[in-house]
This record gives structure tokens, C-alpha cells and sequence, in this order.
């Protein structure tokens, strides 16, 4: 059966359509758009991507009013299902604000809009999202963003970094983020909350500079971990 | 009835902006600035009788993020 995937747009949301089509590159399937007013999500999905982008113009907080739309109470509701949900930078934000993740997303440490390819390490590889990966593994994929400084207090990091549920770190300064943390998941591992955008890493361009293929097992890793057979 | 809500980052959480600002003042030669921090005034005009109670979870829910932010209500009943 098809790999059933839904992509959220909500209003001001700009990388839906990389996020539908890197899905569908991978998985072969076309992702399902839902809108951000619409109050039910299809039925049986293998998995739920919150776009980047900039909902709602970000209103008083990044991710702050879209976490109050009609479609993310339904997206809570799965994901305490079990439903697989992966959030993209401001998907991420999203995520945070719905407190489906722990922690916020605070103005980038250097007051600057990142706009550049960054080294990740992959931390967990053991996760249905990052199962593709080798753990300690270097990967390059782009960030774009100005709230992308994770914080959470220290109790709260020690915790998710004891469980395992920092997915990916910055090799590299990006944001200030506490403890160069770029991606988090859940308890359950079902949800993952990331800074980088993977679906801008799908293919390999022919000019290095202009792109890699790093974000493409994440995809895949989601597909292999959570397609109905 | 007008109520404010102030909507201030906690202590401990680094606010860029706020040491923006901070480094301007002493570029404009204000001497004595020790620290600057950047919150948010919220100004709500609400039906008279509405309970603090009520103004907290708007607070709790949307006006602040209590993992980063605290919040003071002013001027409810």
C-alpha cells in the first residue's frame, strides 16, 4: 500500500511543497495537502510533516498561532496515537509550542537570520527517523532561520540527552542553541522536531556547493520505519 | 475593563536583543546601563466581571510561553 503522508500548510508556511516533493521522491508515492483550517486529518497516515516557514507572520511567537489552529489539535490527538509526525524549522517551532516537544525556540543567539548549509552530528541513529544514519555521523544539510536557538532548562536537557532523544547537534556554531542541539525527539521517538531542513537535501546537484543528498535517509528511514505493509 | 499583561523572558534565558540594545545605549554614551532585557505589554480590553482566573489561562495557553517566559497581569479585578 501507498506510503500515506500528510503535509500541513498553514498561512505563511513556504517549504510545503519542498517537504510534498521530497516525500514523493522518496516514498513514490504524492503526499496529502491539508490545509490549516480544516479540523480533521485524512485517516490512516504513516506520518504527519509540519513545513518551514513563517505561520501566522510569526505572531507574538514563532509557531505561537499555529499551535492554537484547528488542524494542529488534530495533529496532537494522532500524534498521541502514535501517529509519526516530523516538524521542519518552523514546524519545529510548531511542535514546541503545541508542547508535543519540550523546550522553545528563541532568537538565534547572534541576532542573524542563518542562512547556510551546516555540519550535523546524527546522535541518535537509532530512531525510526535516523535509523538511515551511522551514529556520530557527520551529515551537511541547510538551515534557514532566526529562531532557531533551542533552549530548555537544564533538568530538561539532561533528560532528553539520557534518553537519547537529541536527534542531530551542530558540528558547528548555527544559533547559540544549548548544548548545539539542532533536532529533538519524543519519548516515544514518533515525533522529531528539527532546525535543519532535510528536504532541501534530496539529491546530490551536479555543483557540490549548491546541494547534497544528506537529508534523503531521513525520508527514508521514516519510510522504512513506518510504512503499512 | 483594560487589562495588561506583561510578558517578560525568565531570568537565565539569554535575550539577544535586549544585549542589542544594551550595546547601542553605550554607543550613544549612557553611562550606567547595566542590563537591558526586551519583553511585551499586551493590552487586553475585556468584558467587565472577567476573572483573573480566566486572564491566567490566556496567559498559560497564548500570551506567554511559560517555558521560557513569566507574565504579570495588571489592572483585572
Amino acid at each position: 500500500m501507498a506510503f500515506r503522508a500528510a503535509v500541513i500548510t498553514f498561512p505563511g508556511s513556504n517549504c510545503d511543497r519542498d517537504m510534498a516533493s521530497a516525500i514523493e521522491a522518496v516514498a513514490g508515492s504524492p503526499a496529502i495537502r491539508v490545509w490549516h483550517g480544516d479540523a480533521e486529518l485524512p485517516d490512516r497516515l504513516d506520518l504527519i510533516a509540519l513545513p518551514g516557514g513563517f505561520s501566522y507572520g510569526d505572531y507574538l511567537r514563532s509557531g505561537a498561532m499555529a499551535a492554537t489552529s484547528p488542524i494542529m489539535r488534530a495533529v496532537v490527538a494522532a500524534a498521541e496515537r502514535g501517529v509519526p509526525v516530523l516538524g521542519v524549522c518552523n514546524g519545529f517551532q510548531v511542535l514546541t509550542e503545541a508542547r508535543l516537544l519540550p523546550g522553545a525556540l528563541l532568537r538565534n543567539a547572534g541576532q542573524r537570520f542563518v542562512c547556510r548549509t551546516v555540519a550535523l552530528t546524527v546522535e541518535n541513529a537509532a530512531s525510526p527517523f535516523t535509523a538511515g544514519y551511522a551514529a556520530g555521523e557527520t551529515i551537511r544539510i541547510p538551515v534557514a532561520h532566526h529562531d532557531g536557538n533551542y533552549y530548555a532548562d537544564a533538568e530538561t536537557l539532561d533528560r532528553l540527552e539520557g534518553e537519547g532523544r537529541v536527534a542531530f547537534r551542530y558540528a558547528e556554531g548555527c544559533n547559540g542553541s544549548a548544548r548545539d542541539i539542532a533536532g529533538v525527539l519524543s519519548a516515544n521517538g514518533r515525533v522529531l522536531g528539527m532546525m535543519p531542513h532535510p528536504e532541501r537535501a534530496i539529491e546530490q546537484a551536479a555543483v557540490p556547493s549548491l546541494g547534497g543528498a544528506d537529508g534523503r535517509r531521513l525520508f527514508e528511514s521514516a519510510l522504512a520505519s513506518f510504512a503499512t505493509a | 475593563m483594560q487589562v495588561r499583561v506583561l510578558v517578560r523572558l525568565k531570568p537565565g534565558v539569554l535575550d539577544p536583543q535586549g544585549r542589542a540594545v544594551h550595546h547601542a545605549l553605550e554607543g550613544l554614551g549612557f553611562a550606567g546601563v547595566e542590563d537591558v532585557r526586551i519583553g511585551r505589554l499586551i493590552e487586553l480590553d475585556l468584558a467587565e466581571g472577567t476573572d483573573e482566573a480566566t486572564i491566567r489561562q490566556m496567559c498559560e495557553k497564548l500570551l506567554a510561553n511559560t517555558v521560557i517566559e513569566s507574565f504579570t497581569i495588571e489592572g483585572a479585578q
